[in-house]
């Protein structure tokens, strides 16, 4: 195939909309344009009302990261008015998000990213029987025991906030409900039988063991379980090669508590670890469908263009920290924390990204499990937080799909500006003004193509092992 | 029955909420009931050309469309091109599609309040000037107009709930693939009368709070949420109390108002969605059946006789005061 442009979509198993424009030549992705076609503008709706507010509306920007936005929220408020939450019901609320992260770890792998592997162009494959069976969507044994243990892990979230997805329970202050001790052991027992079907289905052994390996050699030396399954394959197809990052990963710090932070915030770029420092952010507007100058997210404007201008093709802004594209994700909060198998597999491709989420699937059980243990059912759950009448703050937190920011400045009562980028928004972000491809697009280039293929599987891998959120990156 | 899935301008959370869907799971729900998904954008394994090709197949007829299932309002904007959302790989809006597919569905059902009536995608001056499919707001008439009936000849069905409950959507298909839908089974909103019959106050276990006002002044406080705290569930339809949420919750189990989701326009409700707007002193927005003055008078009398269980035990983060065993006779 030589000179050809595909546009792949509808791009589904992913949250939300997407559209990839490709330029292959030589059998090979030379080019390619990411292209997030909806806009809703949520920043322009909160403009002028109360600011707890936020916390009922940015929710409902995403289904699948819905206490991630509330957390951000939430943080951003907080810090608005100066305000600390009760230690425990600022550990409640990490429970809360931590519960919504491994679900999504968990759908990600089940339902979004292994069934593209029971396709027939692998039907020559020796694992191919084996993941069919197992991954086949809407009819393999995987996809319902994926949904089965998550809607059971999820009776967590039914008794500390009401709901999922779209709940209210989490506060500047802390948390709207307080546990008891018998909320206390029910958690633990919906977290054991969480931990029983991690060890038994999905990984096949003891999580501590996964969580403890440190080299690649070892990783791909894991055989059992599902994630063994999904080892074969990525030896077979080298998906390590396929799609490979830049290397240079942004986490802003997982479940942020009084005792300090469940994973690190960092950047993590040229093999060496720096602290977080945002004062070089901005989101650059030049391939966005936005108006505006390139600026900071603490004074960004969100001003569509209706005119929808040629030179750019895609709702999506362009973060960048001081000038570079990051990744985010489940790889680079590892990365940024230190694990030595993410260290590792830093800069890797489809391979890293999967196996990071694994990573952090299997450490993020025991930092629930901690988190229940530490639960003191007679304590204060909240610290009631005043409503704020003027000031900045940005909330910074980590979705399952990596670094979440909201920025909102409060004057005279009423939200004056609410800016948001959400990981998706690093991850597919267009080309910026110097024309520097945001990390999907760079990722995509070399994706091998097969003659007559329309909707390259290999392409879907890469995009797909983002774990990409649309409803969230334009917002 | 064959299902085919859009998500169109929303968030994706009623699909999320629909595979927490309990015992059976969602898959194996769906399939027991004789229903099939065409295509459901979270979960089929088809993309890109297989999916174009499957909507061609299903606009020439060479595919008979059972149920279309709406997730999400419909963009309109800009200047009504719909270019706010294009179904990407095709080069059409998601209105421009919406409104082809609808007529060749026997039923359309809208999940969720942003495509029943617009929803949250709606809020705050809509800025993508979103609309449901067949209401805008709670006037009648969305992108299909109000005499719009499937081909079955039902309105389109509004499983209305911010996100919807599982089994709303789940009881809904399988009611659907058993014929025993009929227009009677809907409300005034068309949504399924098997929960939009009974209210959010149904089974709240605030009830006894609320008979004596004996109101939570803050959220973290356990007393109930009228008074102050913006809960209007004496108004909003749903039975979130009667059958739970993921296993055991609900909005107001947790400690924070029930904010109507399953209303039209519940995303504005002129104050802040967690504070009740009072006149005088007195809230606005009473239950919408009852003469205020016959409320008022009996809130008075309630307020006056409430006991000190309830009084402190309404404003404590869990309850400090015991029911008292009945003495021993004899």
């Amino acid at each position: 195939m030589s000179g050809t442009r595909l546009v792949v979509g509808p791009f589904n198993r992913v949250e939300g909309d997407l559209e990839v424009s490709l330029d292959i030549d030589d059998g090979a992705v030379q080019s390619a344009r990411v292209n997030a076609p909806l806009y809703r503008g949520f920043e322009t709706m909160l403009m002028g009302r109360p600011p707890s507010d936020a916390l009922t509306l940015t929710p409902r920007i995403c289904g699948i990261c819905s206490i991630s936005q509330s957390s951000a929220a939430v943080h951003a408020l907080a810090a608005a008015g100066g305000h600390r939450p009760a230690p425990q019901g600022a550990a409640m609320a990490a429970l809360i998000h931590a519960v919504e992260n491994a679900a999504d770890h968990l759908a990600h792998f089940n339902l979004f990213f292994m069934p593209d592997f029971t396709r027939p162009c692998y039907a020559d494959r020796p694992w191919y029987d084996r993941t069919v069976e197992r991954f086949k969507a809407l009819e393999g044994a995987a996809p319902k025991q994926g949904i089965e243990a998550r809607t059971a892990l999820m009776h967590i979230l039914g008794l500390l906030a009401g709901k999922w997805p779209h709940t209210l329970a989490i506060q500047p202050g802390g948390v709207t409900r307080a546990p008891g001790p018998r909320d206390k052991v029910r958690i633990m027992a919906s977290l054991t039988a969480f931990r029983r079907f991690l060890e038994g289905v999905v990984f096949g052994g003891s999580l501590e063991e996964f969580a403890a390996i440190e080299t690649p050699d070892a990783l791909m030396a894991w055989d059992t379980g599902d994630v063994g399954l999904f080892l074969r394959i990525a030896a077979d197809l080298d998906l390590d090669a396929l799609g490979r990052g830049s290397g240079r990963y942004l986490s802003f710090g997982a479940y942020p508590m009084s005792s300090g932070h469940g994973f690190d915030p960092g950047l993590w770029a040229e093999g060496r670890l720096d602290p977080l420092d945002l004062s070089g952010l901005v989101e650059d507007l030049s391939h966005a469908w936005m108006l505006g100058e390139t600026s900071h997210p603490a004074t960004g404007q969100t001003l569509p263009d209706e005119e929808m201008r040629a030179e750019a093709y895609t709702w999506c802004k362009a973060p960048r920290l001081n000038g570079q594209t990051y990744e985010v994700g489940a790889i680079a909060r590892q990365v940024v924390d230190g694990h030595p198998l993410a260290r590792a597999l830093a800069g890797g491709g489809v391979l890293a990204r999967v196996a990071g989420r694994l990573l952090e699937l299997a450490r993020t059980q025991g930092l629930m499990e901690d988190l229940a243990r530490g639960i003191e059912p007679g304590a204060a759950f909240m610290d009631p937080a005043p409503d704020v009448q003027s000031g900045t703050g940005a909330g910074l937190v980590e979705a399952a799909r990596g670094a979440l920011g909201h920025w909102v400045r409060v004057q005279d009562g009423r939200i004056a500006c609410y800016q948001i980028i959400a990981p998706t928004t690093w991850n597919f972000s267009p080309r910026d003004a110097r024309d520097v491809p945001g990390p999907l697009e760079t990722a995509l280039v070399g994706t091998p193509v097969a003659e007559g293929e329309t909707t390259p599987v290999a392409v879907q891998h890469i995009v797909r092992s983002f774990d990409p959120c649309m409803v969230c990156t334009v917002h | 029955m064959n299902v085919l899935w859009l998500q169109t301008s929303g968030c994706g959370g009623c699909t999320m909420s629909v595979l927490c869907a309990d015992a059976p799971n969602f898959f194996d729900l769906l399939d027991n009931a004789g229903v099939r998904i065409l295509w459901h954008p979270a979960l089929s394994v088809e993309s890109g050309e297989e999916v174009i090709a499957l909507l061609e197949r299903i606009v020439r007829g060479d595919v008979p469309l059972d149920v279309l299932c709406v997730e999400g309002a419909i963009a309109r904007g800009p200047r009504g091109t719909g270019r706010y959302q294009m179904l990407s790989g095709t080069g059409r809006s998601m209105f421009d599609w919406a409104l082809e597919l609808a007529p060749l569905a026997q039923h359309v059902v809208a999940v969720g309040s942003c495509a029943a009536f617009g929803g949250v995608s709606s809020a705050g001056g809509n800025p993508s000037d979103a609309a449901g499919l067949q209401y805008e707001g709670s006037h009648a008439g969305g992108i299909l107009p109000p005499e719009f009936r499937g081909r079955a000849g039902l309105p389109v069905v509004n499983v209305a709930g911010c996100p919807t409950h599982p089994d709303w959507v789940t009881e809904t298909l399988m009611l659907l693939a058993s014929d025993a839908l009929g227009p009677t089974d809907l409300d005034a909103l068309a949504r399924p009368r098997f929960y939009a019959e009974h209210l959010v106050h149904h089974g709240c276990p605030k009830n006894e709070f609320y008979e004596y006002k004996a109101s939570a002044t803050r959220l973290c406080e356990i007393g109930c949420m009228m008074e102050h705290l913006g809960c209007v569930g004496t108004q909003a339809v749903g039975d979130c109390n009667i059958r739970p949420w993921n296993g055991s919750g609900s909005c107001t189990r947790a400690g924070y108002p029930c904010i109507s989701c399953t209303a039209p326009e519940f995303e504005e409700p002129k104050h802040a969605f967690t504070e009740t707007p009072k006149v005088a002193g007195i809230p606005v927005g009473l239950p919408s059946d009852m003469p205020k003055a016959w409320f008022m008078a009996l809130a008075s009398l309630s307020k006056a006789a409430t006991p000190e269980r309830l009084s402190k035990n309404a404003v404590a983060d869990r309850v400090e005061i015991l029911p008292s065993p009945r003495k021993p006779r004899g």
